[in-house]
């Protein structure tokens, strides 16, 4: 197997173009690449698009601030695509003065529109939200007679991950629930970029432990900030 | 009659609907509280829709893993025999209809099932998260609420006035004055829970409601 390179984190933000649309892995600040992000913000990259579960949190009160949170604070963002914005408060302000548009997805549909982007699939049908707001301006296909929506594919240009471990050839190992939409993610950019706490030498993996193939990640980082 | 908010009683109760081996999504909030008292001898298996089978307690202050946490995103624990997988594979197992309950959270639910809790036009917008999915998905879909909001209105409703998380999906509706069905566009009450009557749950909500022939005054404890 190849190695793949092994960058800095500055190196790392560099990699991400004004108005790239960028996928961040985690959920709720669990399982973010947290080095990287750090990096990004002090790069200062701007109209990015956020493809995310959620945005962390952003107490405004307490100024407690987490995860993809932080770039939501420097205003990195133009479009957030998310299913849950409710313990950023910064971000609920930056959508309600209308300065950052926000999208909101059902999470199991933001899952599978990534996954299927990843697996070169045009789409999906899923029952979720039939009926509500999220049915507007989509395809409703009668299968059986049930109503699906029709979903369409979500990729990106650029994919950061967290990972727990990593070989040099960038076969990935996540942690507890950690894994979140980080394997998802991996499959779905132009350029995917892996941190990871731990980075062994190839061969030390097992395959069968592997959760992300090498295949999908052409970066790795040292991660070296864990904090939220 | 006064009128004393509880949240405890909500959760007991729902506690004891779920049998041995039941698979059941707790959303964040009051539904997390039903977790503390499924009846002894009763063991449940928690799904977590960020990505975990066996969802247990919160650790001992000291001992949290940050890779280990809830959907709220605060630690906990894995059960043993417990899983982890991705988020796709989650909203497989959720849409899938391979969770029997799932319990959410009210801002308004109707006599028709819909459920409203993801979004107050201009003024909260919290998102929708993995509930669409969760109401899509699960066999039996709870709603537990406090029967009232703040202003005394009641939050069970004849139709919803905010944006919809579910269209006609609720099966039960869990306050803290009784256990109510939905069924054919009206709300069943079932359990009348002590101390309130009948009669006084008809006279302070406004929505249809039939009080089943064997309606049973309960003591929730």
């Amino acid at each position: 197997m190849i190695a793949k390179p092994i960058i800095s984190a500055a190196e790392a933000a560099g990699k991400v173009r004004e108005g790239d649309s960028l996928m961040v892995g985690g959920f709720m600040a669990c399982g973010s690449p947290h080095t990287i992000i750090q990096a990004l913000k002090e790069k200062g990259t701007k109209n990015l698009t956020l493809i995310c579960n959620d945005t962390a949190a952003h107490d405004l009160k307490s100024g407690k601030v987490t995860g993809v949170g932080h770039l939501v604070q420097a205003k990195q963002f133009k479009k957030i695509i998310a299913s849950h914005i409710g313990l950023n408060q910064e971000t609920q302000r930056q959508m309600n003065a209308g300065e950052t548009e926000v999208q909101l997805v059902p999470q199991g549909t933001l899952a599978e529109q990534v996954r299927a982007a990843g697996a070169g699939l045009g789409g999906f049908l899923t029952p979720t939200g039939v009926g509500t707001e999220v049915e507007q301006g989509k395809q409703v296909i009668l299968v059986n007679d049930r109503p699906f929506l029709l979903e369409l594919p979500l990729k990106a240009d650029v994919a950061i991950l967290k990972a727990k471990k990593a070989d040099k050839a960038g076969n990935l190992i996540y942690n507890a629930t950690a894994r979140n939409f980080n394997p998802l993610m991996a499959t779905a950019a132009a350029l995917v970029i892996a941190e990871a706490e731990e980075i062994v030498e190839i061969g030390e993996i097992d395959p069968n432990d592997v959760h992300t193939p090498s295949i999908f990640v052409d970066f790795l980082v040292k991660a070296e900030r864990l904090e939220w | 009659m006064e009128y004393v908010a509880n949240k405890e009683n909500i959760a007991k109760r729902i506690a004891k609907i779920f049998k041995n081996g039941e698979v059941v999504n707790l959303g964040i909030g009051l539904p997390t509280l039903v977790g503390n008292y499924v009846p002894e001898g009763v063991t449940i298996v928690l799904q977590s829709e960020n990505g975990m089978m066996g969802l247990g307690p919160a650790p001992a202050k000291g001992s949290e893993d940050m890779d280990l946490t809830n959907a709220g995103g605060a630690p906990v624990t894995v059960q043993m025999g417990g899983c982890f997988f991705d988020s796709a594979t989650s909203f497989g197992i959720i849409r899938g209809g391979h969770v029997d309950y799932t319990v959410l959270g009210v801002l308004e639910v109707d006599q028709e099932g819909n459920l409203a809790n993801y979004k107050v036009p201009g003024k909260m917008v919290p998102g929708m998260g993995g509930a669409m999915d969760l109401t899509t998905g699960a066999r039996v879909v709870i709603a537990a609420t406090l029967h009232f909001e703040p202003s005394g209105a009641s939050r069970m409703k004849r139709k919803c006035t905010l944006p919809l998380t579910a269209a006609r999906e609720v099966n039960m509706v869990v306050t803290d004055l009784g256990l109510f069905e939905v069924m054919g566009d009206r709300f069943y009450l079932v359990e009348c829970f002590e101390p309130y009557t009948p009669e006084w749950i008809l006279e302070k909500t406004d929505a249809d409601i039939v009080v089943k022939n064997d309606c049973r005054i309960v003591k929730v404890d």
